[in-house]
């Protein structure tokens, strides 16, 4: 009490008073071992996914039988899985920054025709360091373009404080009419091989596409987690004025989860232009509402401020092996659509119940 | 006679009692006051008597003669209850005719009559002198309309009592003058109106008497008239509180924190303030006196539009509030809910969000090690009750949550610490902690600003209290040689 | 009346009315083939699938939700009631009443699920999109059916003229249901005590369950409506299109969503009306009409809606924030 304007407390009620401090000294906080548990197990989301996954592979296993776990169809859920991956997690950044991204596949799509465009008219009668670079620099345009399209995102959310939905509902819309608008909504193929290799390619037998899968999950993941940046994105998901309050520049983290966003769109246009050797406007429509539904299967909240990579990670494996035995059992891939569909009602559903009735 | 007699009601949840034989009787035309602290069993009382919640076996409710063991909501209001919560559950999207005549849109459905609608609106105003304009969308509208909007629709279901809770919570002074004349026209029209609060309110201006709860159970009901904070504060908590004063002039000490002729066009004028190495300066004002506003700018949300502001002598000007914490500027929101911290995240990540910086190293990562240090030292140090720092900040109480409002800005180590109404929402057995770190951190040579506008706060516990009125600083006051009762004829003259 | 009209200046519904007489003029003066009668029944038809989902969406946008799958209600309602059309020989009023029921008990689902399960509604009905199109698809095997009953080929033809070049017009079925979907969507919202409380739920959920609103009952009936809607639109495009297809509607329903947007109404609920959602719908219509007309090929039309989005909800929300007009919030 080395401050002369304490108050004084009357005898019966020190005790009462003081019980509080007293209750911290006797219990001292424990951090670390329930933290680190909790980081694994996501707040328990991951574990549940684990546990589905593996009544899964137990219950297609039983019928499929070991052509299931064989090197051929291991192989191919590898090379499917990274396009709806990488597409997955540039959806999941905006929805952790509480926003959302429609503009993904769109984005995709356009850098897919920039690079296209650059690799079948130059690379064809260049050679050696020429041919190396023309290559490069297809990549690096498409970059530009993912870029642009993010800023013009994040720019309009941030700074105009335009809804996400309808922002990107509006360039979404815009980006896909210059990719027909200029393509005239003609497919453009025939890639040189190394671009072919990224799609189709593997080195020690894990696919190339995986490995570019995981070159862009991994920074991602540590980016959230262990960057101010990161952190930024998860406290802006939950409230974002009690954020800019803390002395977060709140506009400008969400600027770059749009250019974050944009980026890995990027990334998925190499996976697919080379998976498919070509480029077209429509390309993967069909996934834009399956990234949402991969992200929240995943334990992302749509809400924001709370997911994790791994726990997206964890759903994309869950649909993928779905995906795989249905087509193993010769099931239609809309079948797949359907069941995806459902697990996602089921997933979501049990998590809120789970809430409630620990809420009271 | 008396419009509402509650007999013996109790209420647990789970093992909890929220209430304890609880005997409250209202009498028509009557202004009562309801208070207590956080948790004494005030709103599970409202609940009880608007029907949402029964009441356990044994107790009994008897409205208007006529003897009921439990209510239901449709009842409730059939019977002339209606509750205005602090939320006012208006429709903002509504026009004003049509709030107040919602309830016609209940029951078969069926083709909307306008001009029923405006009618009843019309009527429910004019019975009790309210002017507003039928068509406007309440949206549009201030709190202060909004809450005559909330009045008129009670007035249109008939209402018998009123039940209003925190009502003067977000009013300036003017507009808590209005709400106590329609209070008054209410009474004379023999409803009942009864004020929820947990603190001695401008509405005891009215009230003829006063029921404390504390802990489920009635203390008491009182003669308003011979209630004053400080007995209705002990009532309350069961504690006494009394606060030694003593002259302490810390004046001489360096400066700090120097505003000269600060100006934002229609928030505040020519401002000019001094605070000093270790000292408590308090600044009280009414809601609206621009008390806010200065403290944004000070913390560079707010950019002033002439004027200066030094930091231990240098001249800054801030654009963002980052600058501002950058110079040792540390500010706590009045709205810790919704401006001060990030409820669902973790305690953890609310108390490192100021200074996620500080704890990057290499490459730009925080490491886990250092942040769960700082974590672990601030919780100690500010004495917060937490089992585990992951747990979402919301599982907090009040006053331990901002406790971690403090601790992260004590994270970032200030020079200047700007308090905006620090313990709202605080139970008043929880404040003294409050004040205690503020005090303490005072002692290590922080210079603070704690603006209030619960007068007690800043009498007791700064060394020099500034009076702020429509924009300007009008008045100096040391504690000791003032009452509370002059300081509050200078804030509200 | 003065007073109605003042506040009517100041909307939404104002400005976008504006625009679009504005591109009107523009483009009579610019082509003679833009104000005939032919031009815009022509455009009637051709928006009513779109229209009549709109109307649908915002009765759900107005109660605070959000419907994804409507497009996949639609198939569904489609190829039921037009196969069971087709092998029992149902009339008329069958085939529209195993359409909307469809429709309704699709939308019901979606109700029950967003409320018992408290879901968010975005979630549930992007996975029951997935899920009524991935179970019609594979049940069906994408077929498309050709063969239609003969009098719903020939639908009807009421009013009929015939222009300079012998193409007759008149008013059609899409016509008939685009015209019948805004007057019902408009008396049910301004009319009638369900309408009013579901701008009430949307303005302000929880003061709605205070004051003793029904809203399970509320939700049901706004997602029940929606699929109402979608079983009407969904005979509507497959009279106009002469055939079913499972696969072509999916993928339509954020064109929806951007005029509904387009008309004024918010994602956050309680904000919206009949006439703006017209409009919105209006000002897509003429603007990709325009571009074909005055030469523009249309496959740059997409790029041109994206950008009258992306302007229009930036300069909406450009607006709004000058009128909060706080430099802190």
């Amino acid at each position: 009490m080395s401050h002369p304007l304490t108050s004084s407390k009357p005898a019966d009620t020190i005790g009462q008073l003081d019980k509080g401090i007293a209750a911290v000294e006797a219990q001292p906080p424990r951090i670390g071992y329930v933290e680190r548990l909790r980081g694994f197990g996501g707040d328990g989301a991951n574990l549940r996914l684990l546990v589905l996954i593996a009544i899964l592979l137990a219950a297609f296993g039983l019928v499929i039988g070991e052509q299931l776990f064989s090197a051929a169809s291991l192989q191919s859920m590898a090379y499917q899985l990274p396009e709806l991956g990488i597409l997955s997690l540039a959806m999941m950044v905006t929805l952790l920054s509480g926003g959302i991204n429609l503009s993904v596949i769109a984005t995709a799509n356009l850098c897919a025709l920039t690079m296209a465009a650059i690799l079948t008219r130059f690379v064809p009668g260049s050679e050696g360091a020429a041919w190396v670079l023309i290559q490069v620099a297809a990549l690096a345009a498409g970059f530009a373009v993912a870029a642009l399209i993010g800023l013009v995102n994040g720019f309009v959310i941030a700074y105009l404080r335009v809804s996400p939905i309808l922002a990107t509902l509006g360039t979404m819309t815009l980006v896909k009419g210059i990719s027909v608008g200029t393509t005239r909504g003609n497919v453009i193929s025939g890639f040189p091989e190394p671009i072919v290799f990224i799609g189709n390619g593997a080195v020690l037998g894990i696919p190339v596409a995986l490995l570019v899968f995981a070159a862009a999950a991994l920074p991602l993941a540590i980016m959230l987690n262990r960057t101010p940046l990161g952190a930024a994105i998860y406290m802006i998901g939950s409230n974002e004025r009690a954020t800019r309050f803390s002395g977060i520049q709140t506009r400008r983290v969400i600027l770059k989860v749009y250019l974050i966003s944009s980026l890995l769109a990027a990334v998925a246009a190499i996976v697919m232009m080379a998976r498919f050797n070509s480029a077209n406007a429509s390309y993967g429509e069909s996934y834009l509402l399956v990234t949402i539904l991969a992200a929240v299967l995943g334990g992302i909240n749509p809400m924001g401020g709370f997911g994790k990579v791994s726990g997206l990670v964890l759903a994309l494996v869950m649909l993928q092996i779905i995906s795989s035995a249905f087509n193993l059992l010769n099931f239609s891939a809309f079948l797949t659509l359907a069941i995806w569909g459902g697990i996602l009602i089921a997933v979501a559903g049990t998590t809120q119940l789970r809430q409630r009735l620990r809420g009271g | 006679m008396a419009f509402l007699e509650l007999q013996h009601i109790s209420k647990r949840f789970g093992g909890v009692r929220a209430l304890e034989d609880i005997c409250l009787t209202l009498e028509a035309g009557e202004v009562h006051c309801l208070v207590g602290e956080n948790g004494s069993g005030k709103s599970t009382l409202i609940k009880i008597i608007s029907g949402v919640q029964p009441p356990e076996a044994g107790g009994r409710i008897v409205i208007a003669g006529t003897e009921h063991t439990r209510l239901t909501p449709v009842e409730s209001t059939r019977l002339g209850v209606q509750v205005i919560y602090q939320d006012l559950s208006l429709f903002p999207n509504l026009t004003v005719a049509e709030n107040i005549a919602v309830s016609g849109h209940l029951g078969r459905p069926r083709v909307v009559d306008w001009r029923a609608i405006d009618e009843t609106a019309r009527s429910a105003m004019a019975r009790i002198g309210v002017v507003l304009d039928l068509h406007a969308r309440v949206e549009t509208l201030s709190i202060a309309d909004r809450q005559l909007v909330a009045i008129c629709r009670a007035m249109a279901a008939d209402a018998r009592l009123v039940i209003m809770d925190e009502p003067t919570a977000s009013l300036t002074r003017h507009e808590v003058d209005a709400l106590l004349s329609l209070v008054r026209e209410l009474k004379s029209r023999n409803i009942c109106v009864v004020f929820v609060s947990h603190r001695l309110d401008e509405v005891m201006e009215v009230a003829e008497r006063v029921t404390v709860l504390r802990d489920g159970r009635k203390v008491g009901t009182y003669d308003a008239a011979e209630m004053d904070d400080h007995r209705l504060a002990v009532l309350m908590t069961g504690k006494e509180f009394r606060y030694d004063l003593r002259d302490i002039d810390l004046t001489g000490r360096p400066v700090v924190l120097e505003v000269e002729g600060l100006t934002r066009r229609g928030e505040y004028e020519n401002v000019d303030l001094r605070v000093h190495e270790g000292e408590i300066l308090g600044i009280t004002g009414l809601l609206g006196s621009g008390r806010t506003e200065l403290a944004l700018s000070l913390f560079g949300m707010n950019p002033a539009d002439s004027g200066t502001i030094r930091i231990a002598g240098r001249p800054l000007t801030m654009r963002t509030n980052r600058e501002a914490i950058e110079n040792g500027v540390a500010y706590v929101s009045e709205d810790r809910l919704t401006l001060g911290l990030v409820l669902d995240q973790s305690i953890s990540a609310n108390t490192v969000v100021t200074v996620l910086d500080r704890l990057a190293g290499r490459l730009g990562l925080i490491d886990p090690k250092r942040q769960r240090e700082t974590v672990r030292r601030w919780i100690q140090d500010l004495g917060i009750k937490v089992s585990d720092p992951a747990n979402p900040v919301k599982t907090l109480s009040g006053g331990n949550q901002q406790r971690v409002v403090l601790a992260k800005w004590m994270a970032t180590n200030p020079r200047v610490l700007i308090l905006d109404s620090p313990t709202v929402g605080v139970d008043i057995s929880a404040k003294d902690g409050i004040y205690e770190i503020v005090k303490r951190l005072a002692a290590e040579g922080v210079a603070v600003i704690m603006i209030s506008d619960e007068i007690p706060e800043v009498l007791f516990h700064s060394h020099r209290v500034l009076v702020m009125r429509a924009g300007r600083l009008t008045g100096e006051f040391r504690p000791h040689r003032t009452s509370e009762a002059e300081l509050r004829v200078a804030v509200n003259a | 009346m003065i007073d109605a009209l003042r506040r009517f200046s100041h909307s939404h519904e104002a400005r976008l009315l504006a625009v679009v007489l504005t591109l009107g003029a523009v483009l009579t003066t610019a082509t003679p083939s833009f104000l005939t009668l032919q031009n815009l029944f022509d455009l009637l038809t051709s928006y009513a699938f779109l229209g009549i989902l709109a109307a649908g969406l915002l009765v759900v946008l107005v109660a605070g939700g959000i419907d994804i799958s409507f497009t996949a209600t639609a198939s569904v309602a489609q190829y039921l009631a037009l196969s069971f059309a087709k092998a029992y020989g149902l009339g008329w009023a069958e085939t529209f009443g195993l359409a909307i029921g469809t429709g309704i008990a699709c939308g019901l689902l979606n109700a029950w699920l967003i409320e018992s399960l408290r879901i968010s509604s975005i979630i549930v009905t992007i996975a029951t999109l997935n899920i009524f199109y991935g179970l019609l698809v594979f049940v069906t095997g994408g077929q498309y059916i050709y063969a239609l009953p003969d009098w719903f080929s020939k639908g009807i033809w009421w009013f009929e003229f015939v222009d300079a070049d012998q193409i007759p017009y008149g008013v059609n079925l899409q016509i008939l249901l685009l015209l019948l979907a805004f007057t019902a969507t408009w008396v049910l919202l301004n009319r009638t005590t369900i309408g009013r409380q579901i701008y009430a739920l949307g303005g302000n959920r929880d003061a709605a369950g205070r004051l003793g609103f029904h809203v399970f009952g509320l939700n049901l009936f706004v997602y029940g409506y929606m699929g109402f809607m979608a079983g009407i639109a969904s005979l509507a495009q497959a009279q106009l299109a002469q055939s079913v297809a499972p696969t072509v509607l999916v993928g339509r329903e954020l064109d929806v969503l951007a005029a509904v947007v387009l008309g004024g109404a918010s994602l956050n609920g309680g904000v919206g009306t009949v006439l703006g959602t017209v409009l919105g719908l209006a000002l897509l219509a003429v603007m990709q009409n325009g571009l074909v007309l005055v030469g523009i090929s249309s496959y740059w039309s997409q790029f041109f809606v994206g950008l009258v989005i992306l302007v229009s909800v930036s300069s909406t929300s450009l607006t709004l924030r000058r009128r909060a007009g706080s430099a802190v919030a």
